[in-house]
């Protein structure tokens, strides 16, 4: 055997004995450390911000959720989320976005369905439905809409549930986060904050 | 009211960036001088066999390099396989084989591009003891490379250019380790999760059922930012609440990809001596990202494009607390660094919008490029740049007191002709081949007409560049594309480290020549003018033609 490839034989033999260190450390210690900080320091987000309306667990705070029937039917009673194409609508165990092209057809004749029937329960023109009530999330999982979309909704959700606009308005104005630090990002609603409030208001 | 925000959002990355930039850089320059071994590294070169004090020559090293990422990946591709006997797989079963080569390859090269979706896929056990694994050593790699080629330049008639084993320990224990465990407890903090609880079953609000993930998430994404890696726990990828929950969180992502490539030109600059010099470059780079972030974030806020002016806004693919400045910031981060993580749908972004992603790959990913690889990319592109104000002048070029003779010349420009290579031959095959074609367009394709094409050239462009995203519509999972993907990966990545260490040798290997006054001065803004414009332009020749196919075909129709 020649010096050199006695040295490229000893090469793999030192690599493989630092991969295995290097696995043990940066992939399991490293990962059980993180997982023991976050679970002891900051166990609500470590967990996934979950929360609950009454006692019961009924979704997280970041993850969005469809308020429809079973057959995908937006429910008129619910603040509406963001279209999603995260499997069949939210579906948290699969996230995705469209990924439709600019000038996909299908893409637009999304969009035109989307504006037409929100037009229609919400007794709108369709100009006035802002982009993100007809478009879908990257993730799918949006858990947001934005302030405009939500006072778009405030009359149908008046109406449905024979509430006052002032106390629906009064709902939105309280779910409506500003800009983070009040500079980065954009003013959003929490839908299913937003909702959870109302199933209280309603009792 | 919208671009004060987005001034205001920029103001604050760019305060940040400086901030961090000088002591990172100096630090970075003590881990790489430093003669002292930590008494943990000691231990560690004990076990894994290595004399710390020892130097190796460029070949030397190079076969390290090599060993330690054919290792990386055999041993990827081989936790893949094994999936379904590991603990913590959530019962996934066994990654096939096309895909584990495809994934192995993807994450030792520092790319990770993904054919797959991980929420469906990868189980916890893969992905910590394999994916985050890699996403540490391979970005250690990158900038173990840059540094030995930085050492080219600063020595003079040494035969030698560091130890790897050392460079890749150091860079890990005292640089990512430390600093990944810092971000990731600060993501935790904004909302991205870290557990074991697999899915968590809710009744929703309306009585559905939400199957709610769980995962080491924080840990994976601190690292996949800090070392530009870019793959996704989830399938959404940084979009995903999970992964990104915050406007905050999202500036503190953008800022953990520019950090180590937005510092490491002042290390450059104290390790030859001159800081002036990683100044220079580090304009350079500052000068690409800035006009490039202006151009994408006018394509997307124009709105221009059917669906956008359907909708009334080019939200498709966007997040509502992003927004499409949240969303150009961090598109445009993650494609001039070579991470590839997104936050918005690429494939989703206006028709011109589209393009700058592709474009921010093309320049080579130097404006301020994967860490590592960013730096030695851009020192290139100054080679080319000092020879071709030679050729104006008819002077030997030299950079930083070395002469540029035929043989560095040839390596440099070998360098910059390698990707495109890839690129290209890659695309033309998978549309130029009957069967593959067919393939291609009928499986693979997601949108009709040019923007297929566009799919395609994408996901070319970015295994090439070692940058992982996608314009992500295109099903990469067949066997062509895991092939022919990763065969491009495993060139785009060591075809050039092979090119620069071979450079950092021979530069290591001479004097050094004083300055005189025909000396070109590289720290001037005439010299900082003249690198911007070799970078663009060799770009723009060499991707103009394909560019018009289809981004700008497709924008202009």
């Amino acid at each position: 055997m020649s010096t050199t490839s006695r040295t490229a034989g000893r090469q793999y033999w030192v690599a493989l004995r630092a991969m295995i260190v290097f696995t043990a450390v940066l992939g399991v210690a490293y990962t059980l450390l993180i997982t023991g900080i976050g679970q002891l320091a900051l166990p609500a987000q470590a967990n996934g911000s979950l929360v609950r309306s009454g006692d019961a667990v009924v979704g997280s705070a970041l993850i969005g959720q469809s308020f429809t029937d079973a057959d995908g039917n937006a429910l008129p009673e619910w603040f509406q989320s963001r279209p999603s194409a995260a499997g069949d609508g939210y579906d948290a165990a699969a996230s995705s976005g469209s990924n439709w092209g600019p000038e996909n057809a299908d893409l637009l004749a999304a969009i035109d369905e989307r504006k037409a029937a929100i037009a229609e329960s919400d007794g709108v023109s369709p100009d006035r439905i802002p982009a993100d009530a007809v478009t879908a999330s990257a993730s799918g999982l949006d858990p947001h809409i934005s302030p405009e979309y939500a006072q778009l909704q405030v009359e149908r959700i008046a109406t449905t549930r024979g509430l006052s606009t002032e106390e629906v308005q009064k709902l939105v104005d309280n779910a409506t986060q500003s800009r983070d630090l009040g500079y980065l990002g954009e003013p959003t609603v929490n839908v299913l904050r937003l909702n959870i409030a109302l199933a209280q208001l309603a009792g | 009211m919208d671009t004060f925000f987005a001034i205001l959002q920029v103001a604050s990355l760019v305060l940040l960036l400086v901030l961090i930039h000088r002591p990172l850089g100096d630090y970075m320059a003590m881990i790489y001088t430093g003669k002292r071994d930590l008494r943990v590294e000691r231990g560690f070169y004990r076990v894994i066999g290595v004399d710390s004090q020892s130097e190796q020559t460029w070949r030397a090293y190079l076969r390290s390099v090599l060993a330690f990422s054919l290792v990386g990946v055999l041993i990827l591709y081989a936790i893949q396989r094994l999936q379904a006997v590991l603990p913590e797989s959530l019962g996934m079963p066994a990654i096939p084989e096309g895909l584990s080569f495809n994934t192995a390859i993807s994450f030792v090269t520092n790319t990770n591009w993904q054919s797959y979706s991980p929420d469906v896929t990868m189980g916890y056990s893969v992905q910590l003891a394999g994916l985050a694994v890699q996403n540490f050593v391979s970005a250690a790699v990158g900038i173990a490379v840059a540094i030995a080629l930085v050492r080219g330049f600063a020595r003079r008639r040494e035969g030698t250019i560091g130890n790897f084993w050392v460079d890749l320990t150091r860079g890990i224990l005292r640089l990512l380790l430390p600093f990944a465990i810092l971000t990731a407890i600060v993501l935790i903090a904004g909302g991205v999760i870290q557990n074991f609880n697999g899915f968590t079953d809710v009744t929703t609000l309306t009585g559905g059922t939400q199957s709610i993930p769980g995962g080491p998430v924080a840990s994976q994404e601190a690292i996949k930012m800090l070392g530009t890696n870019g793959g996704g726990f989830f399938n959404a990828n940084s979009s995903h609440p999970f992964e990104n929950p915050t406007a905050w969180t999202n500036l503190v992502e953008i800022v953990l990809m520019l950090a180590i490539p937005f510092s490491l030109p002042r290390t450059f600059g104290r390790m030859v001596g001159d800081t002036r010099q990683g100044f220079a470059i580090l304009a350079v780079m500052s000068t690409i990202f800035v006009v490039s972030l202006t151009a994408l974030t006018l394509f997307e806020s124009s709105g221009a494009g059917s669906a956008a002016q359907a909708a009334g806004s080019a939200m498709e693919g966007k997040e509502d607390r992003f927004g499409i400045f949240g969303s150009t910031l961090f598109a445009t981060t993650s494609t001039l660094t070579s991470t590839g993580a997104v936050n918005s749908m690429h494939d989703s972004f206006t028709a011109l919008g589209g393009m700058m992603p592709m474009l921010n790959m093309m320049l080579g990913e130097v404006a301020p490029g994967g860490v590592g690889s960013g730096l030695y990319g851009m020192l290139i592109l100054a080679v080319i740049a000092v020879f071709i104000a030679g050729l104006l002048v008819g002077r030997t070029p030299e950079y930083l007191g070395k002469k540029l003779g035929p043989r560095e010349i040839k390596l440099a420009s070998l360098y910059i002709l390698v990707t495109p290579t890839i690129v290209l031959l890659g695309t033309a095959a998978s549309f130029a081949i009957p069967g593959i074609r067919d393939d291609v367009t009928t499986t693979s394709i997601w949108n009709p007409g040019v923007h297929g094409l566009s799919e395609v050239l994408y996901a070319f462009t970015s295994a090439a560049n070692n940058n992982g995203s996608a314009f992500a519509g295109i099903t990469a999972n067949t066997p062509w594309l895991n092939t022919a993907l990763g065969v491009a990966m495993l060139l785009g990545r060591f075809l050039p480290i092979v090119l620069v260490l071979a450079l950092a040798g021979s530069l290591a290997a001479q004097d050094k020549i004083p300055a005189t006054a025909g000396t070109l001065p590289t720290h001037r803004p005439q010299f900082i003018g003249l690198l911007v414009g070799v970078t663009v332009i060799i770009t723009a020749l060499t991707y103009f033609p394909v560019i018009t196919l289809g981004p700008l075909a497709e924008g202009l129709q």
